[in-house]
């Protein structure tokens, strides 16, 4: 079956089948391979994408149920190819170590910065909840999204 | 991937509906935060799905004077943002909070946590107190509601047939005076399916408790009121301990198992003190 939807602003159009998870979509169809592949349970969130706003797992995603949705992957948070606030203080923090999990740490915090809520750290620690990072280095990974946050918020107003 | 499954995929409920009348073998998928984890792992298969998550008329929820009407296809983050259901089902938005973590709660919904019926749902404890009441409909019978306590006949069954869904929940608003409780206990606070859970709505009157509905997760096939707990709390005294004959009637009411995530005396000893937590709890 043909299914479209706009991935990082632009229009994709896949034949696949309608229960082929979002997650393998992009990995496979579009070559989309920042998005990673942890449990494949919706426990982990190193799958995660923001569809139509919300933050997801892609794993737990068919493809049949983003027809005409709008999807933001990590590949979408670079301007011009210069990493977005929230890229740049995860490298200025080192907030990676191993890196599975930073695309979806990414794309939860994104999804946090964009709902606007005041970024303290249990706010940030529960935007993060469902994004396991096997390194553990959480202290560093909500360091950068608070800073991030915190400029974001400047830079808005 | 093979996936051979056919896909039916409608935005209304009528088109749902006549797609459960002329199919047989059609598994109704919402969200997917259960059905997709099965499919993935590959415990489960269907010849056909019915994608409803495109069906806008059951998402949302109501003001019904004494109640709250929820939509079926309504998300916890819907329920956790709902002015409504902040103010009178605080409840079932704490519920809603410990359910797995943002990206879960962006796409699991009430209904399917009801229909999914594992006695580790987080929101049936919360139904089961707040007498909910599950509005059904079927091409060729039309509508149909039943109650929170008639809706499931054992583990993981439910009263619906083939051709039916839900389409609404309904539950009952706080009273002025009551106050509601939601405990869950788990390995975690986020992404844990839960140990021990404990729902409760109860009244005090002079002290003592007026009215009382309990109920317990994870602890017996089939998440239920303990009626009998119930009847031993009410007139129980602020400041006193637990009623003598408690410990029997939450073994009476409730048969927990050991499984991987945790031991059946645990879960006792658990179930016994959120109840002294609340009767602490409840004299603030």
């Amino acid at each position: 079956m043909k299914f479209s939807f706009v991935v990082n602003g632009s229009v994709s159009e896949v034949e696949v089948m309608p229960m082929k998870r979002l997650l393998d979509v992009l990995r496979e169809d579009l070559c989309l391979t920042g998005t990673k592949e942890g449990c494949g349970e919706g426990e982990c969130g190193a799958c995660s994408v923001i569809v139509d706003s919300k933050v997801v797992n892609s794993c737990l995603i068919p493809v049949c149920q983003v027809e005409g949705s709008s999807i933001l992957t990590v590949e979408g948070l670079a301007r011009d190819g210069k990493p977005d606030l929230l890229q740049r203080a995860f490298l200025e923090f080192g907030a990676a170590q191993c890196g599975i999990c930073t695309p979806g740490m990414l794309m939860a915090a994104r999804s946090f910065l964009d709902s606007a809520s005041e970024p303290t750290r249990d706010n940030v620690r529960i935007a993060i909840a469902g994004n396991l990072c096997r390194c553990t280095g959480y202290i560093k990974i909500v360091d950068a999204i608070q800073q991030a946050a915190g400029m974001e918020g400047t830079s808005h107003e | 991937m093979t996936d051979p499954a056919k896909v039916y995929s409608v935005q209304t409920v009528d088109a749902a509906l006549n797609i459960l009348d002329g199919e047989k073998d059609v598994r109704i998928l919402a969200g997917g935060t259960d059905l997709m984890v099965l499919l993935n792992a590959r415990q489960f298969r269907a010849p056909a799905f019915l994608d409803i998550w495109k069906v806008n008329e059951l998402r949302g929820i109501r003001d019904e004077g004494a109640w709250l009407r929820i939509g079926a296809l309504t998300s916890f983050s819907e329920i956790i943002n709902s002015r409504l259901t902040r103010t009178w089902t605080p409840l079932l938005v704490e519920a809603a909070l410990t359910i797995g973590a943002v990206q879960i709660q962006n796409r699991g919904t009430l209904g399917g946590n009801l229909v999914n019926g594992s006695p580790a749902g987080d929101s049936l404890p919360v139904l089961a107190v707040l007498d909910a009441e599950i509005d059904i409909a079927s091409q060729s019978r039309g509508t149909r509601t039943v109650g929170y306590q008639d809706f499931y006949t054992a583990y993981r069954r439910t009263v619906l047939e083939a051709d039916e869904i839900v389409t609404s929940i309904k539950v009952r608003k706080l009273e002025p005076g009551e106050k509601g409780f939601f405990y869950k206990v788990g390995t975690r606070r986020a992404q844990a399916i839960s140990k021990v859970m404990m729902a409760a709505r109860l009244a005090m009157n002079n002290g003592s408790i007026d009215s009382c509905a309990i109920s317990y997760g994870s602890m017996t096939p089939v998440v239920r009121r303990a009626g009998r707990v119930e009847a031993a709390l009410r007139g129980w005294v602020s400041g006193s301990a637990l009623p003598e004959s408690i410990q029997n009637l939450l073994e009476g009411e409730l048969s927990p198992i050991d499984d991987i995530r945790s031991t059946a005396r645990y879960r006792m000893r658990v179930a016994r003190n959120l109840l002294a937590r609340m009767l602490r709890e409840v004299e603030r």
